[in-house]
């Protein structure tokens, strides 16, 4: 099996410790996977501003990176979830079609491609998950709140079998927290102000450590707990799998 | 102004939005508890999806099939093709009957045509009799909200309200006693009422019915104490059969307000003796949204409110924010299609978080119609040019591999050289506002793979 590693633009920049993680953590489940140099970015900051014209060699060169691999992997479900429903814009060849379908996030992968839902660890914490809109509603991989009260989820069910972790339960399970890609900056206010409420909501409940497995979403809500000065962590689940130890 | 524009008016009130939040936050958990209490809720889903889809699919035949009947009992049908002929209809049967006092059911068409100004220029009282619809109407404001018109009122601005147009005393805040000073107020204006104007939640073709739900009853008390009866509807609120009612009456409050049903659910076939019964069916635009394909499906909404309800920039940001007679995710859709230019912030004011999709009890796509009309607007040319020209140069970035990689090293360098004054300016920095960016790393993620001793270079 040909696993690649996307690591989206912004992690690749900003969090080389999460794709660090997610690539120890594959490689600990034991999956070698290789990480193409070609791959940037998989075009979703210019189509979610309604240039999606423009993205276009974007996502042609996102194919040409990833095509020659059986499982495309990310650490982020919103640009998972990008390529797999708005890639439908350019020609659909067998390349892009075998793209779009085999680009998984990595917890989708961890448990439905390779099967395992228990990995061994300890992490005796409070942590706070928060539930992406595009992981959940967009990839399905929690129940939503809207369709019925079963609020369990992939991630949610492998962090609760870590040893000595205790899951927060929150207020609002899974509002979403305001960062919305190119949305942060064009409504910048009402996304500061959801972002500062779902911190908020973590906060009152006891959260230590809040996590998620969508870096975008943790990137905005840890910029907000930074200028709070919180005394909060924000981790991927990936770095909380794959055994990081806070101090 | 932009829809953040008229946000960040709202939001500077921080204790207000809170409410505001709150208060429909509330409202979307009692919906919850309703659908989760009706296991075959899925299914009434798909159901009046597959209805509307349907009816909009032959929508001129059951257009003339319910004119038909509606004619055959005794109704006036009349025709609409834009707000400014709605108007001058209702205008003329007022004229007609020499009515100058009318009573008003709430009706977000009647709103969207702006009645009630025309009927004030020409002479004619009229007064809103839903109890928040006349809240707003004294203030001289727009509905914030299509099922709760006035949520954006805390009862001491209805009490202030009270106070100076209905002479309740000054600080009288207290529910109980404003909602009876309004009931008195209005009993005089129902009573005075020469015409009835309602608005229709579903219009049934193979009877020709038409039927109102309200939940004060205000409709009924009007249509029966007046002489004339003039219902105006939409040309999207038909539905097959009668049979076809149940499935939206069972959904329609569910998702509004989380009751099992509406209090009250008046039919309206025929004219009583002596009396007349109008009804006018009006376009305005809807042909046109029939005509996009990827907006269609817009014009199966029944104006439950469960989007705006569950959308989290709409209970930050108020419905006035939309600056649309529908305001919310739906509103968000329904606005471009009237005017492009006016209304181009509004399909941005979202995160696309789905959750109004989720919510929606006829399975309309709101939010992929909202990544729709971005594409539509930025090929339009609608988008602000500093938007256009940083997108444009983005994608050239992003599609080259080793500029890209160069690129980042360089912005990451200046993060970290750069005073965290000037990287943090809120006045060209909108991140900065609320939120520390990221602390760049010494190296990112490809630099540090590249040095792995076992990892192929190639
Ligand atoms: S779009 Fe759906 S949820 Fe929103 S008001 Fe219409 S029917 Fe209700």
């Amino acid at each position: 099996m040909k696993v690649a590693l996307f690591v989206p633009c912004y992690v690749d920049q900003f969090y080389p410790q999460v794709a660090i993680a997610s690539l120890q953590l594959l490689e600990k489940l034991g999956v070698r996977a290789h990480f193409p140099k070609q791959q940037t970015c998989c075009g979703q900051p210019m189509a979610n501003s309604g240039c999606e014209q423009d993205a276009k060699p974007v996502y042609h060169n996102f194919v040409d990176a990833f095509q020659d691999y059986d499982y495309v992997v990310g650490p982020a479900g919103s640009c998972v979830y990008h390529v797999r429903k708005h890639f439908n814009i350019i020609e659909q060849t067998p390349a892009v079609q075998h793209v779009r379908t085999n680009t998984l996030e990595l917890f989708d992968f961890i448990i439905n491609v390779l099967g395992i839902t228990e990995i061994p660890g300890s992490f005796p914490h409070k942590v706070g998950l928060h539930l992406s809109c595009h992981g959940q509603r967009g990839l399905h991989q929690a129940n939503e709140s809207e369709m019925t009260p079963v609020r369990d989820g992939q991630l949610r069910r492998l962090l609760s079998g870590m040893q000595g972790l205790e899951l927060t339960e929150l207020t609002r399970n899974d509002e979403c927290c305001g960062f919305g890609g190119t949305f942060c900056v064009s409504e910048a206010g009402i996304s500061a102000r959801m972002g500062q409420d779902r911190v908020q909501d973590h906060v009152r409940n006891g959260t230590q450590v809040l996590t998620g497995g969508d870096m975008s979403c943790l990137m905005h809500l840890e910029g907000i707990v930074r200028r709070q000065k919180l005394p909060v962590h924000v981790l991927h689940a990936a770095e909380i799998l794959n055994g990081v130890i806070i101090g | 102004m932009s829809h953040s524009e008229r946000s960040d008016i709202f939001l500077l009130d921080a204790e207000r939005t809170t409410w505001h939040d709150e208060t429909l936050w509330f409202v979307r958990e009692k919906r919850d508890k309703a659908v989760y209490a009706t296991p075959e809720f899925q299914e009434l889903r798909q159901l009046a999806s597959d209805i509307k889809d349907h009816t909009l699919s032959r929508l001129d035949f059951y257009l003339q099939q319910f004119e038909e009947n509606a004619r055959r009992n005794g109704v006036h049908v009349h025709w609409a093709v834009d707000a400014a002929e709605h108007n001058a209809i209702v205008l003329g049967l007022l004229r007609q009957h020499g009515a100058t006092r009318v009573v008003k059911s709430k009706s977000m068409l009647t709103e969207e045509c702006h009645l009630n100004p025309h009927l004030l220029a020409n002479g004619i009282e009229v007064i809103d009799t839903d109890l928040g619809e006349r809240i707003i109407q004294l203030r001289e404001e727009a509905p914030s909200h299509v099922v709760l018109p006035a949520i954006h009122l805390k009862k001491e601005d209805v009490g202030d309200t009270f106070h100076k147009y209905l002479g309740t005393e000054k600080g009288n805040n207290d529910p109980q006693q404003l909602t009876e000073t309004a009931r008195q107020h209005l009993r005089e204006k129902f009573l005075a009422g020469q015409v009835a104007i309602s608005g229709v939640n579903f219009a049934v073709a193979e009877t020709g019915t038409v039927v109102v739900c309200t939940n004060e009853g205000n409709a009924d008390l009007g249509v029966n104490l007046a002489q004339v009866h003039i219902a105006c509807m939409g040309m999207e609120k038909l539905i097959p059969r009668l049979s076809d009612l149940s499935v939206f009456t069972r959904i329609l409050t569910r998702s509004a307000t989380g009751q099992p049903i509406t209090t009250y659910t008046s039919h309206f076939t025929r004219p009583a003796e002596g009396k007349e019964l109008h009804i006018v069916i009006v376009d305005n635009g809807r042909t046109q949204q029939l005509g996009r394909p990827d907006f269609r499906a817009s014009l199966k909404c029944i104006r439950c409110g469960a989007c705006m309800n569950t959308c989290p920039v709409y209970r930050r940001s108020g419905g006035h924010s939309y600056d649309f007679t529908i305001p919310g995710p739906i509103g968000a859709i329904l606005s471009p299609n009237i005017d492009m230019r006016k209304h181009a912030s509004l399909p941005f004011a979202s995160t696309l978080c789905g959750s109004c999709t989720d919510v929606c009890p006829v399975k309309i796509d709101i939010h992929t119609q909202l990544y729709k009309w971005r594409q539509v607007l930025g090929e339009a040319g609608k988008l602000p040019t500093s938007k256009k020209w940083s997108m444009r140069l983005l994608s050239r970035v992003l599609a080259k591999p080793g500029m890209y990689s160069a690129g980042g090293k360089v912005a990451r360098q200046a993060l970290r050289l750069l005073p965290h004054g000037l990287t943090h300016g809120q006045g060209y920095n909108p991140w900065a506002i609320a939120r520390e960016l990221p602390a760049p790393p010494q190296q990112s993620f490809r630099e540090w793979y590249a040095q792995q001793p076992q990892n192929d270079k190639a």
